[in-house]
C-alpha cells in the first residue's frame, strides 16, 4: 500500500512538471488520471520492488554522477578511436562475473556498461556479462571491476 | 548574463555537433556491426547530453528546462537497451565480431 502511495506520489509530480496547465478542471483531471493509474497498477499487483526501485533512494544519484564522468571519458576515447583508428582499435570480446545478487542490480550493471561508449553488452546469461569492447583501454576499465563493486554497494541492503 | 549565456549554449551545441559529426563518421569507418555500435554511442550519450543541457540554458529555469532534462533522462534509460538488443540480435544471429590480436583467445566457443 505503501509503495502504491509512492507511485500515485510521482506520478503527480512529473504530470505537475510535464503539464504547465494549473486551472482547477485541468488540475482536477490529472489528479484523477494519477489516482486512476495507481489504482489499476495496485489491482494488477504490478507495484514490486523491481517496477518502483524508490528504495536505491540517494545512492543511485550518486552513482549517476559517477558514471557520468565515466561516459564523459569513455566519449573522449571513443572519439580518438573513431578518428585514429590505426592507433587505439583494438576490439575484443571477454566474459566479466557480475557480483550483484538480484536481477535488478545485474541489469543496472549491464546498462551501465552498455551506456559507456566503448563498451557494449552483448550477451547477460545469469551472472555472467559477455562485453564487446572497442579499445584495450575501455576494456580493461570494465575488467577492472570497479564499476562493479560500485552498483554493487548501490544494491546493498536491500 | 545574457551574453555568457549565450556564449555557453553555443559552446555545448558545437561541442554536441561536433561529437554527432565524430559519430557519423565513425558509423562509416569504423569496420564491422560490433564496432558501429560503439560509435552510436557517443551520439546517445554526451552528444544528447552537451546538446539538451545548451537548449535548456536558454530557456532558464521554467517547465521547458525541466522537461528538456527529463528527456535526458529517459534517453540515458532507453538507449543502452537499444544497443543491447541490436548487439544481442547480431550476437545470436551468428555474426562474429572482427577481432584483432588482442582478446582473440578469449572468444566464445560457441557456435551460433
Amino acid at each position: 500500500m505503501l509503495k502504491t502511495i509512492s507511485l500515485f506520489l510521482v506520478l503527480m509530480a512529473v504530470w505537475l512538471l510535464l503539464s504547465g496547465h494549473y486551472t482547477p478542471l485541468i488540475t482536477g483531471f490529472g489528479v484523477a488520471s494519477c489516482l486512476l493509474s495507481a489504482l489499476i497498477a495496485y489491482r494488477m499487483d504490478v507495484i514490486d520492488h523491481e517496477s518502483h526501485p524508490i528504495y536505491l533512494g540517494p545512492r543511485i544519484i550518486f552513482y549517476w554522477g559517477w558514471l557520468f564522468g565515466e561516459i564523459f571519458k569513455a566519449n573522449v576515447d571513443v572519439a580518438k578511436c573513431v578518428l585514429f583508428p590505426k592507433q587505439f582499435l583494438r576490439p575484443s570480446l571477454f566474459t566479466v562475473t557480475a557480483s550483484q545478487k538480484s536481477d535488478l542490480g545485474r541489469v543496472i550493471y549491464a546498462n551501465s556498461i552498455t551506456l559507456t561508449p566503448g563498451t557494449v553488452t552483448v550477451d547477460l546469461d545469469d551472472d555472467q556479462i559477455m562485453v564487446h569492447s572497442l579499445t584495450e583501454d575501455s576494456a580493461d576499465g570494465v575488467k577492472s571491476g570497479d564499476m562493479d563493486r560500485r552498483v554493487t554497494q548501490v544494491m546493498k541492503e536491500t | 548574463m545574457d551574453l555568457i549565456l549565450d556564449i555557453a549554449t553555443w559552446v555545448l551545441l558545437l561541442a554536441g555537433s561536433i561529437l554527432l559529426i565524430i559519430t557519423g563518421f565513425g558509423l562509416l569507418r569504423l569496420p564491422d556491426l560490433y564496432t558501429r555500435i560503439h560509435a552510436g554511442g557517443m551520439a546517445d550519450t554526451l552528444a544528447t547530453f552537451l546538446i539538451f543541457v545548451g537548449l535548456s540554458l536558454q530557456s532558464g529555469l521554467s517547465l521547458v528546462s525541466v522537461k528538456l532534462l527529463l528527456v535526458i533522462v529517459f534517453i540515458f534509460f532507453t538507449s543502452p537497451t537499444a544497443s543491447y538488443a541490436l548487439a544481442q540480435a547480431g550476437f545470436v544471429a551468428g555474426l562474429k565480431p572482427k577481432l584483432d590480436g588482442f582478446g582473440a583467445r578469449e572468444q566464445p566457443k560457441e557456435d551460433a
